[in-house]
């Protein structure tokens, strides 16, 4: 039977019309066919596309739509009930099909919508961790900045330079414009502007010590900002167009109180700080972090240090006896042996609330040279040089003998009553010995325990300038010039770039130093014995490392090896951890300075680990620190 | 004035215009320290090793680089020869120009390592007639009765 689905025909079925549907029926079909086509195309290049069952949904919907209008075409003239079962079937599929999409739809686009908020958020994530990141970066370098400061603090003890070489350094760190300490006057009523970055001689400008800002900032340990127009703040005359940099102040405490027995200290209630304010620059949207006040705050912990305002407080008693065979005028090395003094006997008045310090200097005799504790140390007096010794008692709290041999050491902290370096990062006696070996002397402290007072001595070697030296140029140099510190010392020289070894074996023969220069690590293997004491190797030959690990491998025992230094072009972490891997004792930054050789070799055959030591010089080489 | 402090004042000056203008660096200063009574002719003798070792590292880089195919890693250790040799004599222009020198072998960049070598080449004749006359000016001291300081 045929049927046809047309109204009565009102117009001949070659109308324009029909043709105009007809042809758009067509087209759909077509384009409703070549979708999913498309999307598959599409779905199969990109990788991830989390929803590929919805699209195969999606295709099968699109696909039977394009059906129905394909057969519809046939059902434009009369057509059989063949046509029209698959039509109706067709047409059934699709509204299923149609159905089930637009459910599921409801479900996944706000999912697919999702998907871009994630990333915007993902984005933004990304930028605060890089912003971090260069905070990070920039926390550990002012860190280290910091640890540096504290460091060459705590080497020069002459308060002048002491204040002025924090304010300069602070003002370097921070890049600060004004930088300033007002000191407590003698009547403590008032606060004198001592110090200050940028002007050369500060007027002395007073305020009174009363002020409420003043007494707020003096009343905690922590940095805080103050206005810039509060009297301490206003030093200098407004240099900015719009408005002054942000201005915090620390209180710099004047007597280092911190981890003694403090319960009968009457100075306590009428403790004396000064005041350090510092200024960012103006017209800038710079703002004080809480890095840079923590910084700040650590710095004026720890810079003053003096010894007299102590002393004169406690009312010791310090006598210097010289004796009288002391040559008038010896060749040395002044600048350490000044701070080592100054560090012993500040020590000394450091832990003695009362009583009495004595200082005695003579020359030493054979017998007093003798230290038990020291089987190794064999002075040996002659003509032109000789060994000074000096003690220096007081009668203190005494320390506990069995704690002496680890107050030598760097940064180790004693708990007990008698903490010699409690004040600070425990350096101040580590580098006293560093300087005394330095001047081929001993250092070491004798105590009856605690409550005894202790003692401390220290005997450097000292020359005795000749005669004949008066009409030489009045050029010598403070350090050890010229003379053999290192009286035949065997050393081997590994080097294959022939001016480079021999530079090195000329600076090691100015030393006084028994040199054999080798350049290739075969030779090397076969010229070293267990007469020589040191090893240089260059690290820039091709084999250097090598050698090294083929002498770990020729001598087994610690004891037989010379020691081991890398010469190296770089201190970068590439070759340092080369370095360590194969066992190095030490590397030393080329080119190699004459006293920097000097003191590597001290500190070497002092069994001292390299490494710290490298970075502090090698840190002080790039920042010229203002010296008085 | 006599002419001992006239030569000695020259000298001086000569010395610090090397120094200001980049010839030497403070590595310099640390060789001329090592020369005393027991090695008087130290500088003189590692300086006239590292002009040799320049002029024969020079031609072979020149040669190399003549090749049809250039072997840039032989320039480059040659390179690396006369940078740890200058870095040690404190001959400070010679090394920077073989620190570019390094990066144009690096870049396999013929023309860059060409021009590089000519400018080695320049600083070496400079270096080489300055240091002549450093030493000059030092005998000509010498022998009117003085001594020579250390400069710095």
């Amino acid at each position: 039977m045929e049927s046809c689905n047309c109204i009565e025909p009102q117009w001949p079925a070659e109308e324009l019309l029909m043709k105009y549907q007809y042809i758009s029926d067509f087209f759909i079909a077509l384009a409703y066919f070549s979708i999913p086509l498309e999307l598959i195309y599409f779905v199969k290049k990109s990788s991830v596309f989390p929803y590929r069952w919805v699209l195969v949904q999606f295709g099968a919907f699109i696909v039977l739509c394009g059906a129905t209008h394909l057969i519809n075409l046939w059902t434009f003239s009369m057509h059989s009930r063949t046509v029209a079962v698959v039509m109706t079937t067709s047409k059934v599929l699709t509204a299923v099909v149609s159905c089930a999409t637009a459910l599921m739809l409801v479900h996944i686009i706000p999912d697919l919508l999702s998907v871009k908020t994630r990333e915007l958020f993902l984005k933004n994530k990304a930028a605060e961790l890089d912003r971090e990141m260069g905070l990070i970066r920039t926390q550990e370098e002012t860190g280290r900045h910091v640890r540096m400061l504290t460091h060459e603090i705590r080497s020069t003890l002459d308060r002048h330079t002491i204040l002025k070489t924090t304010l300069v350094e602070l003002g370097r760190t921070l890049a600060l414009e004004e930088c300033a300490l007002w000191m407590p006057t003698r009547t403590g009523l008032e606060l004198q502007l001592s110090y200050t970055l940028r002007q050369q001689n500060p007027v002395g400008y007073t305020v009174p010590i009363q002020l409420p800002v003043i007494n707020q900032v003096f009343s905690s340990n922590r940095a805080m900002k103050i206005s810039p127009n509060s009297p301490v703040a206003r030093i200098r005359p407004i240099a900015g167009k719009y408005m002054p940099g942000e201005v915090v102040a620390v209180r710099v405490p004047l007597l280092h109180l911190s981890n003694f027995q403090i319960n009968d200290w009457p100075e306590l209630s009428t403790r004396r700080y000064a005041l350090m304010v510092l200024m960012l620059p103006s017209d800038s949207a710079r703002q004080w972090h809480v890095h840079e006040l923590e910084l700040v705050e650590v710095v004026a912990d720890q810079v003053l240090n003096l010894i007299k305002p102590v002393a004169s407080v406690k009312k010791l008693h310090v006598t210097l006896n010289l004796a009288q065979d002391l040559p008038e005028c010896v060749i040395g090395d002044e600048n350490r042996l000044m701070q080592t003094t100054l560090n012993v006997v500040g020590n000394a008045v450091k832990f003695s609330k009362e009583g009495s310090i004595s200082i005695t200097a003579f020359v030493a005799k054979s017998e007093s040279l003798r230290d038990c504790r020291a089987p190794d140390f064999f002075p040996v007096t002659s003509d032109d040089h000789f060994y000074l010794r000096v003690q220096v008692k007081d009668s203190g709290q005494g320390i506990n003998p069995q704690e002496i041999p680890k107050l030598f050491t760097k940064f180790a902290q004693t708990q007990t009553l008698a903490t010699r370096n409690s004040s600070g990062s425990g350096l101040g006696l580590a580098i006293c010995k560093r300087f005394v070996n330095l001047m081929e002397g001993h250092i070491w402290i004798e105590s009856e325990g605690l409550g005894k007072g202790c003692t401390v001595i220290f005997i450097v070697k000292l020359r005795i300038p000749e005669r004949s030296n008066e009409s030489k140029s009045p050029l010598l140099p403070k350090a050890n010039h010229g003379q053999s510190s290192f009286p035949g010392l065997k050393v081997l020289v590994l080097d294959d770039n022939g001016v480079s070894r021999m530079v090195t074996q000329g600076l090691l023969v100015h030393l006084g130093c028994d040199v054999t220069a080798v350049s290739s690590s075969d030779e090397c293997l076969h010229m070293v014995s267990q007469e020589h004491k040191v090893l240089f190797i260059d690290v820039c030959m091709p084999d250097g490392f090598e050698a090294a690990v083929r002498l770990h491998e020729k001598f087994t025992k610690h004891h037989e090896r010379p020691l081991i230094v890398a010469l190296a072009g770089n201190t970068d972490k590439v070759t340092k951890e080369n370095c360590m891997r194969v066992g190095m004792d030490g590397v030393i930054l080329k080119p190699v300075s004459v006293d920097k050789m000097r003191s590597v070799l001290s500190d070497l055959l002092e069994h001292w680990v390299l490494f710290d030591a490298i970075e502090v010089e090698h840190w002080k080489a790039q920042h010229v620190i203002a010296k008085s | 004035m006599d002419v001992l402090s006239q030569l000695q004042r020259q000298l001086a000056d000569f010395l610090a215009s090397l120094y200001r203008e980049g010839f030497v660096d403070d590595q310099f200063t640390q060789l001329q320290k090592l020369q005393d009574e027991s090695s008087p002719d130290f500088v003189m003798e590692v300086v006239s090793l590292f002009f040799e070792d320049c002029e024969k590292l020079v031609n072979n880089m020149a040669k190399v680089l003549e090749q049809q195919v250039v072997d840039f890693k032989q320039v480059d250790s040659h390179v690396h020869q006369l940078k740890g040799s200058s870095s040690s004599i404190g001959a400070a222009r010679i090394r920077n120009v073989c620190i570019a020198f390094k990066t144009f072998c690096e870049g396999q960049n013929r023309e860059g390592c060409l021009r590089c070598l000519q400018q080695v080449n320049h600083e070496h004749a400079q270096l080489k007639a300055n240091l002549q006359s450093l030493f000059t000016l030092e005998r000509q001291i010498v022998a009117a009765g003085g001594s020579v300081p250390a400069m710095q």
